[in-house]
């Protein structure tokens, strides 16, 4: 099973566990973000906009990479875009293998990876109607050159 | 070509694409930014803002200073925050 998406709608993590579940897996990891309040608080929504048709290539791309680094019998790239409220689903990555350590490792790959390689930004929607967008953070470039792949631009 | 303008980029700039033809010596991306820069007030508050810009080469991430060529598109952001 393979899947890249980018979608406005939500997406169904149980029903994308089952399947990625079939076909031989021993074992299936996933990581889910979720539109979390800001520290400081206040926040309302995330507003998620991207780069149609390079997004796709690009996630489809650390597919392929995940794929070749790891023997996966599954793996499922969800993005939403769009608006997106306190709480709502914002990514879900997930993959299959015939144990634990490749498909746990995969899938922190693909998420890591996905932070600094496909082409979304967030913009933060307040209660009191400002909006802001979102900076980028160098904690993120860590983790993705920490698998050893050539750091972000 | 097509350049295109994302996020804080394309809110100042006050679109996000339009069909230009820079002059010949505008050979890496660095050097589009130059020029545009010269076509009024939002372009100039967009990118000259202290915060970094990164660009896409026919939807391939590309370094600011790398050749140019003759590309059909290229998109203009800021560093990208997904996931």
């Amino acid at each position: 099973m393979r899947l890249v998406a980018v979608q406005e709608q939500d997406f169904d993590p149980g029903s994308l566990l089952a399947a990625l579940g079939g076909s031989g897996s021993g074992g299936v990891a996933s990581f889910i973000g979720i539109v979390r309040q800001t520290p400081g608080g206040g926040l309302r929504a995330l507003h998620l906009e991207h780069y149609p048709g390079m997004t796709q290539t690009a996630l489809e791309r650390l597919v392929d990479e995940a794929q070749s680094r790891w023997a996966l019998t599954g793996c499922v790239v969800i993005h939403r875009v769009g608006r997106l409220e306190l709480g709502q689903n914002i990514v879900f990555t997930a993959t299959a293998s015939a144990h634990r350590a490749e498909a746990l490792a995969a899938t922190a790959y693909l998420i890591d990876q996905l932070k600094t390689r496909a082409p979304f930004w967030k913009a933060e929607e307040m209660e009191d109607g400002t909006t802001h967008w979102v900076e980028a953070r160098a904690s993120d470039d860590e983790a993705a050159a920490a698998w050893g792949n050539p750091p972000a631009l | 070509m097509r350049i295109m303008y994302f996020a804080w980029l394309r809110e100042r700039i006050g679109k996000s694409s339009e069909e230009l033809t820079p002059p010949a010596e505008v050979d890496t991306p660095r050097a589009l930014i130059g020029w545009l820069r010269t076509r009024g007030p939002g372009y100039e508050a967009a990118f000259s803002d202290e915060r970094p810009v990164r660009c896409a080469v026919d939807q391939e991430f590309q370094p600011l200073d790398a050749p140019l060529g003759t590309p059909e598109e290229i998109g203009f952001f800021p560093p990208v925050t997904g996931g």
